[in-house]
């Protein structure tokens, strides 16, 4: 059974340094409501997994705003222009991915591997430094998986066991983020008591925590 | 009929019935509204949907359902859902048959920059070089020039790239462009040009083909 918490009990449990990967796409199936708690907690020198940092006034974005990161891991920054500037001026580590490269190196830190090659980033500035290897006539790049302590993901539906349901295209990272870390906390829109098992996106046995949006 | 009609028109007649397409934000997205009679495409947006509807009327929108500019969609009948990992595997895996992007600069060997210039503007290249690298068809819309005047279809790109020859067309409100393993080949231009002032506003070498350039049907 995944235990019901408050969002602010859910931030209070992340220490300044900790790794944090949080679901969303331009904070569309954003955990919003455990944003504005890490906010509040005011948790300092983190390193953000997300595949972009919001807006200024939304999401992970307002964590850009109350400077709370210390590294990024990215593709995409230009919804936010905080996040460019404290780049541009030495405040920020930012480590930009290419969207599909992202989502999958998160994924093989989720299901155990050891990395994959992509023929994605071949040519550009993401090949600097990355082992290369010619698999099936085309040159591909060696990216690594990536883990983190917490996952923050938002589902629209979720049941006492964990299980969840997200809604149309704020799924996005979610599925994924949720077996990449030790500590997975959801935000769900309404909790039942149980979902038809074919409904179910996110095994429930993945799921520490939920944070309820309907009280 | 501004750029963006006359890219549309055109741009749009370059698919056939069935393709799975994947539109940028900006001036790729014109080509949706001139898709012709008789052709039915299926529209991914890479946040996770295919098949979606246009634009909801205000009062309608659901939050959690947009492209990938965020902006609020509709879904169609028969359009399903997905998590990223599923909607880079179409797109890396070369399930989508075109993709159309915008680009700052384009060369003769077919790499395109459209993600950053260093110093200046750094977004970041968000689903760009996965769209660019692993779609079965890539074309790049673009306006001939750009703002002051420079050629954007170059010998060779000086900006960081998004993807290494990777083009198989470039459109403008001017021209038609193929691009070949031998360089790039002139196939149409606009009623209102000439085959000189399309290569003089463009720095790589245009090849006239043996058949003659067509001018453009919108």
């Amino acid at each position: 059974m995944a235990k019901i918490i408050t969002a602010d009990e859910a931030a209070a449990m992340v220490s300044d340094g900790d790794t944090i990967l949080v679901g969303g796409f331009l904070a569309v199936g954003s955990p919003e409501a455990i944003c504005d708690a890490l906010v509040s907690s005011n948790v300092k020198n983190l390193t953000l997994i997300c595949n972009d940092t919001g807006w200024p006034e939304r999401g992970v974005g307002k964590l850009i705003i109350n400077k709370q990161f210390k590294k990024v891991i990215a593709s995409h920054l230009g919804t936010n222009k905080e996040t460019g500037r404290q780049m541009s001026e030495g405040e920020l580590e930012v480590e930009l991915n290419p969207q599909g490269t992202l989502i999958e190196r998160i994924r093989a830190g989720g299901v155990g591997l050891g990395g994959f090659y992509t023929p994605t980033g071949v040519g550009t500035p993401v090949a600097e430094g990355k082992e290369t290897r010619v698999i099936n006539g085309r040159e591909m790049l060696l990216e690594m998986p990536l883990r983190g302590k917490f996952a923050f993901i938002k589902a629209f539906v979720g049941d006492k066991h964990g299980n969840l349901r997200y809604q149309a295209t704020g799924r996005n990272f979610n599925p994924e983020i949720a077996l990449a870390a030790d500590i997975v906390i959801a935000e769900v829109d309404h909790l039942v008591d149980f979902m038809d098992p074919d409904d179910v996106v996110t095994p429930g046995v993945l799921v520490d925590y939920i944070v309820r949006r309907d009280i | 009929m501004d750029v963006r009609e006359k890219v549309g028109r055109r741009g749009a007649r370059l698919f056939k019935d069935g393709m799975l397409v994947n539109l940028g934000i900006g001036m790729p997205t014109s080509l949706s509204n001139y898709i012709p009679e008789g052709i039915k495409l299926h529209f991914q947006t890479e946040n996770g949907a295919i098949g979606f509807g246009p634009t909801p009327e205000k009062g309608f929108e659901n939050p959690y359902l947009t492209n990938a500019g965020a902006n609020p969609l509709t879904i169609l009948p028969g359009g399903c859902y997905f998590d990223s990992a599923t909607s880079f595997g179409l797109i890396r895996g070369g399930h989508v048959d075109a993709t159309v992007l915008g680009v700052l600069e384009v060369d003769e060997k077919g790499n395109l920059a459209n993600y950053m210039v260093p110093g200046k503007l750094v977004p970041g290249m968000g689903g760009a070089m996965d769209l660019a690298t692993g779609s079965k068809m890539v074309v790049v819309v673009t306006e001939h020039c750009d703002k002051k005047g420079n050629p954007k279809i170059l010998k060779q790109c000086s900006l960081p790239l998004t993807a290494k020859e990777s083009v198989d067309w470039i459109l403008s409100e001017l021209a038609l462009i193929e691009v070949t393993e031998d360089g790039l080949v002139l196939r149409e231009i606009a009623p209102n040009t000439t085959i000189e002032e399309v290569q003089s506003k463009t720095e790589a070498t245009l090849t006239i083909p043996i058949e003659g350039v067509k001018v453009m049907e919108y």
